[in-house]
């Protein structure tokens, strides 16, 4: 996905000539081009990211529409405090672009996971979040939302195209799969009688076409690519009525290795996701 | 217009608003209040997208800054009446309140702000200022030192830093020669009496040569209340009735 934000950020340039990229010195290589392009409006900032969230601020206050983007952690978590008081209270037009996700960088262990990001981030008042499953996905609500806004770039897709919330219709139970875990799930409820639903904004949460969704009766099993239950209280609020939800989610990732072996431990494979699903069905 | 313009009118101000609000840094308000005098009264130019830009990032100095903009008119009387009620002024500078430029209060966020207004002031041509009142305290603040960076590295000539020095890092973690720091980070320092108007005047009239400008004024926090001078327990403290008096008394 990295490859489609630096297209769609060419694309914001040439449309927009209030678009500016602040760069945490990451993805500077990538952008080269478009550095080179549009000299004065990309930015290496170096290892301040704080100060990069600052300055970001102080350039949306002045009309501006920056970009700031660096590995998760150091756009979420490092930053949070700028984030909440200087962009997302004063509800300013900023992107907030990461890559990483939860642990994309496993190699690097624990230090460069995150985990955490989007509870942290729809907590922030303005602030949406959108978790794409693809790169066509992203491009179309980087370009539609100004900020302030969080896009959380994973390393994997998913390979459907559509982004129609309901991606399969069989059966009464229902699955949530959020952002790149829709491969995961429709692979796993394969010949299951349940209904998927999709989600690739977390925040704000459109929940009314649950109600609909889901029968009284329904267990909801809720798939997602960040900490499990992330959108438990967002599902409840929805449907108005407590609901059975079993969260399939990471949880508490250590060590290195490559991403496979953190899906592994922590649940999201497709055996697992099935055996939940199957112990769900209605 | 004298050189040097006796302030107390504005100190009463503020102690009645903290006493009313039962809210308030007194002592902080007092030792920056001759350096935003100078700056509103003799420097900035305030209104219109070709204004200069002041931010407050020691935001907890707030009651001098609202002092001096309802005297300019920018805030009512009413506005200045309302600090720290549910719906008025807050207790920390609010973006929404006429006249301030960005919320603060929580130490260290302003002066990347300023940076950010500096780098747009630059590319649209406008040969205005950026002004960043900052405390001592504040400088412990890593993210002050990355801004620092930062504004010297894109030779942001413009932003103009002012360090309320009122010491009171003195007895905690001390900052150590400020000026020193600030000319290592590539920026051009001074310092001065952050009491004394023709002093400040001087120094702030000048931007940097293709670097940012830190001005170190040594303050005493509580400038002008005995009681207060130095005295770390009246950091957040709200005068008693008795208090009140005779502080409004030795302000007469």
């Amino acid at each position: 996905m990295r490859g489609q934000f630096v297209k769609s950020t060419e694309n914001l340039m040439e449309h927009d000539s209030r678009v500016m990229l602040l760069l945490g010195d990451i993805s500077v290589w990538p952008f080269r081009h478009v550095r080179t392009k549009y000299p004065g409006r990309v930015f290496n900032l170096g290892v301040c990211e704080q100060a990069m969230a600052g300055a970001a601020a102080g350039l949306a206050l002045e009309g501006y529409r920056p970009i700031i983007h660096s590995i998760a952690p150091f756009v979420t978590e490092r930053i949070y405090e700028q984030v909440k008081v200087d962009i997302a209270y004063q509800n300013l037009p900023v992107r907030i672009v990461s890559i990483g996700a939860s642990y994309d960088y496993a190699a690097s262990g624990y230090t460069h996971f995150c985990p955490g990001d989007v509870a942290i981030m729809k907590a922030l008042p303005n602030m949406a979040v959108v978790v794409p499953g693809t790169a066509q996905e992203f491009d179309y609500f980087f370009q539609a939302l100004e900020g302030p806004a969080y896009f959380r770039l994973a390393s994997q897709c998913h390979h459907h195209g559509s982004m129609a919330r309901i991606a399969v219709n069989r059966g009464p139970t229902v699955v949530i799969a959020v952002g790149p875990t829709l491969d995961l799930v429709l692979e796993a409820a394969r010949d299951l009688p349940v209904t998927v639903v999709y989600y690739a904004v977390v925040a704000p949460f459109d929940g009314k076409d649950l109600n609909w969704i889901c029968r009284d009766d329904d267990h909801i099993v809720l798939v997602e690519p960040y900490n499990a239950g992330g959108l438990v209280l967002e599902i409840q609020e929805a449907l108005h009525r407590p609901v059975k939800i079993t969260c399939v989610g990471v949880r508490n990732p250590k060590g290195a290795g490559w991403p496979q072996d953190h899906d592994t431990a922590t649940g999201l494979t497709v055996e697992n996701v099935r055996k939940v699903i199957e112990q769900n069905l209605a | 217009m004298d050189r040097d313009t006796n302030l107390n009118h504005l100190k009463r101000q503020i102690v009645q608003c903290a006493y009313d609000a039962h809210e308030g840094h007194i002592p902080s308000s007092f030792s920056a209040l001759d350096i935003l005098w100078v700056l509103y009264d003799r420097i900035m130019r305030l209104e219109g997208p070709k204004r200069d830009r002041f931010i407050l990032s020691k935001g907890h100095a707030a009651l001098a800054l609202y002092v001096i903009l309802a005297e300019r008119g920018i805030l009512s009387a009413a506005e200045l009446n309302s600090f720290a009620t549910y719906a008025g002024l807050a207790g920390h500078p609010d973006l929404g309140t006429p006249g301030i430029e960005t919320t603060t209060g929580s130490l260290g966020h302003g002066l990347a702000i300023g940076v950010g207004m500096a780098m747009c002031l630059r590319w649209r041509g406008i040969n205005r200022r950026v002004f960043v009142l900052m405390g001592d305290g504040e400088c412990n603040e890593g993210a002050v030192w990355e801004a620092a960076l930062l504004a010297a590295h894109q030779r942001l000539d413009s932003v103009t830093c002012i360090v309320d020095h009122n010491h009171s890092t003195d007895l905690k973690v001390g900052v150590g020669d400020l000026t020193a720091k600030f000319r290592a980070f590539g920026w051009q320092a001074r310092e001065t009496d952050g009491h004394c108007h023709s002093s400040l005047q001087r120094l702030l009239a000048r931007p940097g040569f293709y670097m940012p400008t830190a001005i170190i004024a040594h303050t005493t926090k509580g400038h002008g209340v005995e009681r207060m001078e130095g005295n770390p327990e009246w950091h957040h403290k709200v005068p008693t009735a008795e208090e009140y008096e005779e502080i409004m008394e030795e302000l007469a």
